[in-house]
């Protein structure tokens, strides 16, 4: 098995699509905070939250890490080295030349956004340049998503559960996804900080 | 759509999609050719299931020769999502922000683009009706989808959504209860006859039509987020050309004006609840 560095080399991500749940906050300051700036790829996140309130999430997030972070709005060019959650209430989607695109459809696995919504996009639109990691969680969202990513040729991560605060839904994305890694969140950033400041 | 054929069974999955988009265009005169691709892709994946077929060629050939399945392949492209009083704060800052305004003209025209099954034309409705304003206004709610507009014209709504509908509306900050506004009909509710009398239905395409009527309040939500920025800007064309100057236009709640090109055509109102005023 290669090595995640090296596996990074090899698939050089244009998209990092994480998805979380339950535990989110915890798994997410063990990895957000510690990518570099200049990072060569853009990175979305979908996390559970309430379809009712504005999300907390950018707003937590932005001091705390070197890249920018804001919230992902419709038909906006993604940067890279830059961190865009989905707003709550809405799937987020991109398009395969990385304009950011919302949906209001009906919810996917009891949520909007939803994980697999996000990572399937993300598969079609960028196939084997497309890192997809699925962190803490209580439902099986994300699962489905990753196998796309998977099957499209991309690369799969999974937060290795006895890390995390709850470990459904990383270890439902290791069974229906055979994921390239299963690391603590902390380990991935240090991959992905290797990996980014060779790029 | 658990039951979809595994991406990679589906090399030329865009270009199948491509096809199919022209194909519903030449004979249905529908278009979804600038849709955006993503939430586009991920539909017709899902009507692949549905239809028990497994290549988008296939479903093609099946809405070609048989028009009923093309209805059903529109509802699917078409998916409606609303609810009474959806967003609260966007009611709350419409009966703060433009309501006030309107109240000035003798009379008024209001434009629910995409009204899709009429949750939102009978919210604006009956905030209208607590400003005293309803029985000197015209609301135009258009849609490309006959069933929704159907929906929408009959304005009968599933009984378990009512808590959902009431719960919106005291948000919202309405006046009086909900309840006021609807009789119990058919397992459901029925919204009242008057409301639905001062509202023309109609089918409106926002890419192939062209301006109706001149209007002072375009609301127009969670709709421009399906089209692409070409699309969209012909759509918010639309909107400049059909509004009185100074009049208004409402989004969804994630959608801007920021990227389009008609972004110097309308100031902000309300950031917050994209609300826009035209300036030009």
């Amino acid at each position: 098995m290669t090595t995640p560095i090296a596996a990074l080399k090899a698939h050089d991500p244009r998209v990092l699509a994480i998805g979380a749940s339950a535990g989110a906050v915890e798994a997410l300051l063990d990895l957000l905070p510690g990518l570099p700036p200049g990072l060569p790829a853009t990175v979305l996140v979908v996390v559970h939250v309430p379809r009712d309130r504005r999300s907390a999430l950018p707003m937590l997030f932005a001091p705390r890490c070197v890249l920018p972070v804001l919230e992902a709005e419709d038909k906006i060019g993604a940067d890279p080295g830059h961190v865009y959650f989905a707003p709550a209430g809405y799937h987020l989607l991109v398009e395969r030349d990385g304009t950011l695109a919302l949906s209001s459809d009906d919810l996917v696995n009891m949520s909007r956004p939803s994980i697999d919504v996000l990572f399937e996009s993300v598969a079609y639109g960028f196939g084997p340049r497309t890192l997809g990691i699925v962190l803490s969680g209580a439902n099986a969202d994300g699962a489905r998503g990753l196998a796309c990513i998977r099957e499209r040729g991309g690369l799969g991560w999974v937060q290795d559960p006895t890390t995390a605060r709850v470990a459904l839904m990383p270890e439902a994305a290791i069974a229906a996804a055979h994921p390239d890694a299963v690391l603590a969140p902390a380990a991935m950033a240090d991959a992905l900080a290797q990996w980014g400041a060779a790029a | 759509m658990n039951d979809a054929p595994a991406p990679d069974e589906q090399p030329d999955l865009d270009l199948e999609i491509d096809l199919l988009l022209e194909a519903i265009y030449r004979k249905y005169s529908y278009d979804f050719r600038r849709h955006a691709r993503a939430s586009i892709r991920r539909r017709v994946l899902a009507a692949l299931a549905s239809f028990h077929v497994d290549r988008v060629s296939l479903l093609q050939d099946r809405i070609l020769r048989d028009a009923e399945s093309f209805t059903a392949l529109l509802r699917q492209l078409t998916v409606p999502v609303s609810d009474l009083f959806r967003d609260p704060s966007y009611f709350r800052a419409l009966a703060q922000h433009v309501l006030p305004m309107l109240g000035t003209y003798a009379s008024l025209k209001v434009w629910i683009a995409g009204c899709s099954t009429g949750e939102e034309v009978y919210s604006l409705a009956i905030l209208l009706d607590e400003a005293g304003l309803l029985d000197r206004t015209l609301l135009y709610a258009t849609d490309i989808n006959p069933e929704s507009l159907r929906a929408a014209e009959a304005g009968v709504y599933a009984l378990e959504r009512v808590p959902g509908f009431t719960r919106n509306y005291q948000q919202a900050g309405g006046q009086r209860s909900l309840a006021d506004y609807y009789t119990a009909a058919y397992g459901g509710i029925a919204l009242q006859r008057r409301l639905r009398a001062r509202v023309t239905f109609s089918d409106h395409c926002l890419a192939t039509d062209q301006v109706f009527a001149e209007v002072h309040l375009v609301s127009c939500r969670n709709v421009l987020i399906y089209f692409d920025r070409e699309l969209q800007d012909r759509a918010l064309g639309l909107f400049r050309d059909s509004l009185v100057p100074r009049g208004f236009l409402g989004l969804g709640s994630r959608e801007t004006l920021r990227v389009s090109r008609h972004a110097d055509a309308f100031e902000e109102v309300s950031r917050e609840e994209r609300i826009y005023r035209r300036v030009a």
